[in-house]
């Protein structure tokens, strides 16, 4: 069964609270860096909500944007890394190998999204926040790049599942938990491969765009334009 | 020409003048090494200590990922360009007052790449998986991604080495066989292994012409390859500021306009250090004055054609990383501009300048100066001002990466004495080969330098 994973943001609804920051640092092994090394740019975080200002003046409305890896179809990252180390897996997304990166930091530089975290330390999580670190995925050693995976460890559990019982994966039986987490539900995750899924409906909206997209790199994250003001 | 012009000196005196380097090593020499060698230790040490700790000791952030370590690594890959210039490009062109400075500048090449070459492995995050790059068969069948740029770099730095290593000792063959011939103890021993029992035979002297025209025409291509390679490091990515065509043609540029103000330094430093004023003579200054007065031109071009195109276009993207250049960087910016251009250039047209040696030494410094700046201008602003405003920051190197970057420079120093301090370091059997074909004639007033050139072929010794 072949996948397309896709997002949708509806923009609308983004309220800037940073919920899905949050989910994400729980859900992925996260690092936290401590104001020093967060001042110095040094966030481990997967997803960002990047706020901007309508207009330059006091009493602007902000517009906030969350962005993360937009899983590219055409990825400037993977063709960079001399090692494969990131690559295209079989569901269309980019997939990172940790053991394998040696840490060139060329696809973070060729990334136009800016979306690639870098290990530059070994990170240690103080006692008891050692014990809720997730099993289902690795924490990285200092040295290698992250980014988001679309929260591949659930794709793989909801695959299991499905196979277990012999039945297609069902529709928003995954969700990343970012989108598990968006209090207004600003965020949608589904297979565009499925003409009938939530997904592939919300994306006949005219209001939709993605990121960048004269640079070619197809993204797999679209946005949904902002049509109101904040606040109305 | 001066009375003591070398055509009167006899062939001992010549070879004691020119191998003045390889007296045994006095005091000063063991005090310069030693404090070069503190400088290296110091710097390993800090390599050590980032490599145990990650890489949060230096002041790289996102969005600069990329930092001096890069810039660096350009800069010394630059640098390696005179050699090849000065040993391949003139031999071809039969510019035969290169004799006296050829192997310097071929050292110089040798040298810079090997410590150039250690930036890259500096600059990853995991330094003990480095051989991850290199396509060994293993039993995951992984290999390296021959689509990276970063792998063409790897392949064309690695060949332009052996080359010019080849290409060294190739060309120093006849001068080991000179110095077994007139040197005592484990001296002796040393150059007679190296010479390989060249005996100067006019068959060893046709192949060996042979060969050394062969090399000579088969290095510039990989010189030009490797900087276009590292200028497309670059160019290859979706960087505003870095992805434009122009980019190889002027890192090439840049690389042998660096190597020749190098080239300029490294021989003052040599002529003062070995009372070799008889054979470095104000020709070869001035003519190397003239090469960096072209290439200041040629750079001075580029960057006015690559800027022409940004500013015209106004892509927003790529405009704002040149506003920062009037920014932020504009230090940087200025020190570039006018240490390569608004400077040395109208100095360099000036004929006072090019004949006197400390000027053009202070030429050549500012031009060093220059390339840096560019190198860092190249690197960091591009990265600084990425497509998302959101992110952007500034980078300032910390104090590990600066230790390294002088442990490098110490490096490159202490290799160079220590060859010199070993080797012939300036080509002897091509300064006699070019006094034989040369005579003093009376043209008026003045004795000018003519040069004879054998029959049949128009060339003159290795080049």
């Amino acid at each position: 069964m072949k996948h397309k994973w896709a997002m949708a943001i509806d923009l609308d609804r983004c309220t800037g609270c940073g919920a899905c920051v949050a989910a994400c640092v729980a859900e992925n092994n996260i690092p936290t860096v401590g104001e020093a090394e967060a001042g110095m740019g040094r966030l481990m975080q997967w997803i960002r909500v990047a706020r901007y200002w309508d207009e330059e003046h006091a009493g602007a409305n902000a517009v906030y944007l969350p962005v993360l890896c937009m899983q590219c179809e055409r990825a400037p990252c993977e063709t960079v890394c001399p090692v494969y180390a990131t690559y295209h897996n079989d569901d269309g997304l980019n997939a990172m190998a940790y053991n394998r990166c040696v840490g060139t930091r060329y696809c973070a530089n060729n990334c136009p999204y800016s979306v690639r975290v870098f290990n530059w330390r070994d990170h240690v999580w103080e006692k008891p926040l050692d014990e809720q670190l997730s099993p289902d995925l690795s924490v990285r050693s200092r040295g290698v790049m992250e980014k988001c995976t679309f929260c591949i460890q659930r794709i793989r559990r909801a695959k299991e599942a499905a196979a277990a019982e012999k039945r297609p994966i069902r529709d928003g039986e995954v969700a990343p938990a970012c989108v598990q987490t968006c209090p207004p539900g600003a965020l949608l995750f589904g297979d565009i491969e499925d003409p009938d899924s939530e997904i592939s409906r919300k994306l006949s909206d005219p209001r939709r765009f993605r990121l960048m997209e004269h640079l070619g790199t197809e993204p797999r994250v679209w946005y949904l334009k902002r049509r109101k003001g904040a606040g109305l | 020409m001066s009375g003591d012009h070398l055509s009167r000196v006899d062939p001992e005196e010549l070879y004691r003048d020119l191998s003045r380097s390889n007296l045994p090593p006095t005091k000063r020499w063991y005090l310069v090494a030693g404090l070069l060698l503190l400088v290296v230790l110091w710097g390993t040490g800090c390599f050590v200590y980032m490599m145990k700790t990650g890489m949060w000791v230096t002041g790289l952030n996102r969005p600069v990922m990329w930092g001096v370590f890069i810039a660096t690594f350009v800069f010394w890959i630059g640098l390696s360009h005179s050699g090849t210039l000065i040993s391949a490009i003139l031999r071809l062109t039969n510019a035969t007052w290169r004799a006296p400075i050829l192997r310097g500048a071929e050292a110089m090449t040798a040298f810079t790449l090997m410590v150039g070459g250690l930036f890259p492995l500096i600059h990853i995050g995991r330094n003990w998986r480095f051989y991850y790059m290199i396509p060994y068969p293993n039993s995951r069948e992984l290999w390296p991604n021959l689509r990276s740029p970063l792998m063409w770099d790897a392949v064309a730095i690695n060949t332009y080495l052996l080359g010019s290593l080849t290409f060294l000792y190739f060309g120093m063959i006849p001068d080991l066989a000179i110095a077994r011939d007139r040197s005592t103890g484990w001296r002796k021993r040393f150059y007679s292994a190296l010479a390989l029992g060249f005996r100067g035979s006019h068959s060893e002297w046709r192949r060996y012409h042979i060969a050394s025209t062969l090399f000579a025409i088969l290095i510039i291509p990989v010189a030009v390859s490797v900087h276009s390679i590292v200028g497309w490091d670059f160019a290859m990515a979706k960087v505003p500021g870095w992805h434009s065509t122009i980019f190889a043609p002027y890192f090439v540029t840049g690389a042998i306009f660096s190597g020749i103000a190098g080239v300029v330094l490294v021989m003052a430093a040599l002529r003062k250090a070995y009372r070799l004023e008889r054979v470095l003579t104000t020709v070869q200054f001035e003519n190397l004055g003239k090469l960096l007065c072209v290439m200041s031109l040629l750079w001075g071009y580029f960057y006015f054609a690559e800027f022409l195109t940004v500013w015209y276009n106004r892509n927003p993207e790529e405009w704002e990383v040149f506003r920062s250049y009037g920014g932020h960087y504009l230090p940087l910016w200025l020190s570039m501009v006018v240490c390569n251009f608004v400077i040395p250039f109208p100095m360099l047209c000036m004929r006072r300048v090019r004949r006197s040696v400390p000027a053009l030494c202070f030429v050549s410094f500012l031009v060093v100066i220059g390339m840096y700046a560019e190198r860092i201008l190249i690197v960091v602003p591009s990265l600084a001002r990425r497509n998302d405003p959101f992110i952007w920051n500034n980078y300032f190197p910390s104090w590990v990466e600066l230790s390294i970057l002088a442990a490098a420079l110490a490096m490159f120093l202490l290799l160079y004495i220590v060859f010199a301090k070993l080797f012939p370091i300036v080509a002897v059997s091509d300064v006699q080969e070019r006094l034989f074909q040369a005579t003093d004639r009376a043209v008026g007033r003045t004795t000018v330098e003519t040069i004879a050139r054998p029959e049949g072929h128009g060339e003159g010794g290795h080049g």
